[in-house]
């Protein structure tokens, strides 16, 4: 099965890595074939950035995302840019205080303090993408939890153990969401 | 890197490990988008191996200064995309006629002029054959995975080597820049040009007692000759015999063509019993081969033609497909290239239908698909 | 004995293509002697050179030699110097090849500061193509294309080079034959980026339609104006006028592009 998942928000949230992060473990952990892009040039610096991430057991020919399984929109701007194409009754990951107004139309929409827990939980901004990361798979289970964990551990050499919290932190977001 | 050596390795960094591999020891290029990633990473990596990159002021220097490496004897590339492409052309004229071993890569995006610089495009493949002025041979390679970027990089190395003359890896914005699970080969052969054998005074650089391929001396190992970009005689002196430029001319021509079975890769998928089939390089072929795919599962009995080396064009393959099928679908990123190569050779004997593109986004499968339907 | 040349020419590809009155065939055996003094061996060295008369040297002298595209000599040279660096690279071309289509690449190996010995033979005209202004052309003077005289301002090459960051710059003329060849040794031996200019004549193209129409015209012009630096430093502008300054012009110590980029890196002995 072919697996199409859209990361988007705003240059800085880290989104293009945690894409890469994400093939890295289908790819090299879970032996499942990965194929990741992203938006280049002045659409990557600021204003709404994107990555994308095919993953499947088969071999992938054609290596763009066309309609989204998921869909990750950590800004207004992003959801309005990159909400196009996403499944009939596809998931729908927002920020709940940087979009703050959800998508109509048959989504399953799931609005998660991602960035104020990365602030007042996790004490920095930076692990934003770690969070989605464990709130994307909770949701949307398209690789072992293990294999997450080991490439994240090996992305962040220096800061294994916030990361990992992170990772731990977004899941928890996920399965309160899901309970709602 | 995991335990079986997968990595998840982007198109752009492919094609720097690919150089690598076969030796290359000199960069020189200009930044251009989309093919930034290919000097970043040479920059740091040819220092681990010996070699040297250098950041040069503009992209006619950095394809002298790959040529000056070569002829110094160190296997060199530039990378560039089209709108350095277009200012190489100079100097990639002086490789075809000196025939001095090169690769340039060709990380194409939309034209022309600045065009669409982080877009998907395949609107250089006559550029490639005809860019620079004069007639010449060349040689032009069109990866379409991650993994054919650093095979057929290698690729490209052999064949500028063993047959003297600058080779083109063409490549896209998309194969570029797409990360994709790749185990890298680690047993690939890789070729080094023919040096002299005879004692230096006898050495004539361009001396085919051998064959086509004259043996290349590098400066500083005692062959002192002269290199000119104006027609020579076999001495490497200039010459303005005529019939001699023509002889000369023809050799590099000839050196190619004689060779087509070596140079001229092409990938055939379910094509044995196709009847109708869908000709794609690149970002292109890919789409392709999941429409074929598609276009079986609904009895439509669909093939790929996916060529790897487009420069000298797969002439051959095509003539095989005369009395074999009724419909060969030309897809590219560009307003129609190739489909007047495929339609020359097809003579007739089937028809030829394009379909063509040039608004940043790649040709879908379902595009394709839909143009298997049709009768 | 007289000195013998033919150990460094290629015999069999003269008469050269120069014309009678040509200041070149000076430059060409002050450059044999230079080498020959400097005890360089002829597999260790490297000629390049662009487009135009000056560029036809490389041809007649037996070096590993290359006769590159209009402009482009610089670049080439420094991959062949970056592939290896053992090797002694001078580069050659007259003031078009290098002051306009090759400007760009003459300001940034300045500015690099690599190790290679540019010669630019400056005739301040455009001569293979029949005499058309060179960005070198004084203003006033005649040319093809500048049929009413040039109306542009003209480079001093050695300034250029200069200000772009040259660690040694030298000026001479042809008709100073003893000081030339000095200079080419000092050129040659110097770390760094090297650049010596040569003032030239061109009967053909620039003399005869600028009141020199004999090549001794422009020896006699080059003996009356050529300036050594102190002397000339020591005029008003009035007095400088249509005069040129000679000698060693600049000469810093800065460090040699290769080598500090091979210490940055790592690589040693590449």
């Amino acid at each position: 099965m072919r697996n199409e998942i859209r990361l988007s928000g705003s240059g800085g949230q880290g989104l293009i890595t945690a894409g890469i992060i994400l093939a890295k473990a289908a790819a090299l952990y879970d032996d499942k074939f990965a194929v990741q892009s992203q938006s280049y040039g002045p659409e990557a610096r600021g204003g709404a950035s994107k990555a994308e991430v095919i993953i499947s057991e088969n071999e992938i020919n054609f290596p763009k995302v066309q309609n989204p399984d998921l869909l990750v929109a950590l800004t207004q701007e992003a959801l309005g840019k990159y909400l196009k194409g996403v499944k009939e009754g596809g998931i729908i990951i927002i920020d709940t205080l940087l979009t703050p107004t959800p998508p109509q139309g048959n989504y399953k929409v799931y609005s998660l303090p991602i960035v104020t827990t990365a602030a007042e939980e996790l004490g920095s901004i930076l692990t934003t993408n770690i969070i989605t990361l464990g709130a994307l798979n909770a949701l949307y289970p398209v690789v072992t939890d293990e294999a997450l964990s080991k490439v994240v551990a090996d992305t962040f050499k220096k800061a294994v153990e916030i990361n990992a919290k992170a990772l731990a932190v977004g899941k928890e977001l996920a399965e309160k969401a899901k309970l709602m | 890197m995991s335990k079986n050596n997968k990595q998840l390795l982007q198109g752009n960094e492919a094609v720097a490990y690919g150089a690598l591999y076969a030796g290359c020891r000199f960069f020189a290029g200009y930044p251009i988008t989309p093919s930034t990633e290919i000097a970043e990473k040479l920059a740091a990596e040819l220092p681990k191996h010996g070699g040297r990159f250098i950041q040069m002021e503009d992209e006619i220097a950095s394809m002298a200064a790959i040529i000056g490496a070569s002829i110094a004897g160190a296997k060199s590339l530039t990378a560039t995309s089209g709108p350095g492409f277009s200012l190489k052309q100079e100097n990639l004229g002086f490789a075809c006629i000196t025939e001095t071993p090169c690769v340039i890569v060709n990380v194409q995006r939309g034209g022309p002029s600045t065009g669409l610089p982080t877009a998907a495009s395949q609107s250089d493949i006559m550029q490639t054959r005809w860019g620079t002025h004069g007639d010449h041979p060349i040689i032009v390679v069109t990866p379409s995975t991650v993994l054919e970027q650093f095979t057929e990089t290698v690729r490209a190395f052999n064949l500028a080597e063993k047959y003297r003359t600058p080779v083109v890896l063409l490549t896209d914005e998309i194969i570029g820049h797409t990360r994709e699970s790749v185990t890298l080969p680690t047993e690939l052969e890789v070729i080094d040009r023919t040096r002299p054998t005879v004692p230096p005074e006898q050495y004539k650089p361009f001396d085919t007692t051998q064959g086509d391929v004259p043996p290349m001396a590098d400066f500083g190992t005692g062959y002192r000759f002269h290199i000119t970009g104006l027609n020579h005689d076999i001495s490497g002196f200039p010459s303005n015999n005529g019939q001699m430029a023509e002889r000369e001319e023809i050799r590099m021509q000839r050196k190619l063509d004689n060779n087509y079975d070596d140079i001229v890769k092409v990938e055939e998928f379910m094509c044995d019993d196709a009847e109708v089939v869908v000709f794609a390089i690149g970002a292109t072929a890919r789409s392709a081969k999941d429409a074929v795919l598609a276009a079986r599962k609904k009895g439509i009995k669909a093939g790929l033609l996916k060529p790897l080396t487009i420069w000298p064009f797969p002439d051959k393959h095509i003539s095989n497909y005369k009395n074999k099928v009724k419909r060969m679908i030309v897809a590219e990123l560009n307003l129609g290239q190739m489909v007047h190569e495929v339609r020359r050779m097809a003579e007739g004997a089937f028809e030829v239908d394009g379909i063509f593109r040039v608004d940043g986004e790649p040709i879908t499968p379902s595009q394709i698909l839909t143009a298997l339907e049709e009768r | 004995m007289a000195f013998q040349y033919d150990k460094y020419l290629r015999n069999d590809k003269l008469p050269h293509i120069w014309c009678p009155g040509c200041g070149y065939g000076i430059i060409l055996k002050a450059l044999i002697r230079a080498i020959d003094a400097l005890g360089w061996s002829k597999d260790e060295t490297v000629i390049a050179s662009g487009i135009g008369c000056a560029s036809r040297l490389p041809g007649y002298v037996d070096f590993n030699t290359i006769h590159t595209t209009h402009g482009r000599s610089l670049a080439f040279a420094t991959g062949i110097k970056l592939a290896n660096s053992k090797l002694k690279v001078i580069v050659l071309g007259g003031d078009g090849d290098m002051s306009a289509i090759g400007g760009n690449h003459l300001i940034h190996a300045c500015r690099r500061n690599i190790d290679l010995s540019l010669l630019v033979l400056n005739n301040n005209i455009y001569g293979m193509t029949g005499g058309q202004f060179s960005p070198t052309t004084p203003t006033g003077c005649n040319a093809t294309t500048a049929p009413y005289g040039m109306t542009e301002n003209n480079f001093d090459i050695s300034n250029l080079a200069i200000g772009a960051g040259a660690s040694f710059v030298a000026r001479t003329s042809s008709f100073h034959v003893a000081q030339m060849e000095d200079l080419m040794k000092k050129t040659f031996q110097h770390k760094g980026f090297s650049m010596l200019e040569i003032i030239s004549g061109c009967p053909t193209g620039f003399g005869r339609r600028n009141k020199q129409p004999e090549g001794f015209d422009a020896l006699e012009w080059q003996k009356k104006n050529a300036t050594p630096l102190t002397r000339y430093n020591a005029m008003t502008g009035e007095e400088r006028a249509g005069r040129f300054s000679t000698g060693i012009l600049h000469e810093a110590d800065r460090p040699e592009y290769i080598e500090v980029y091979d210490r940055t890196v790592g690589l040693k002995d590449a």
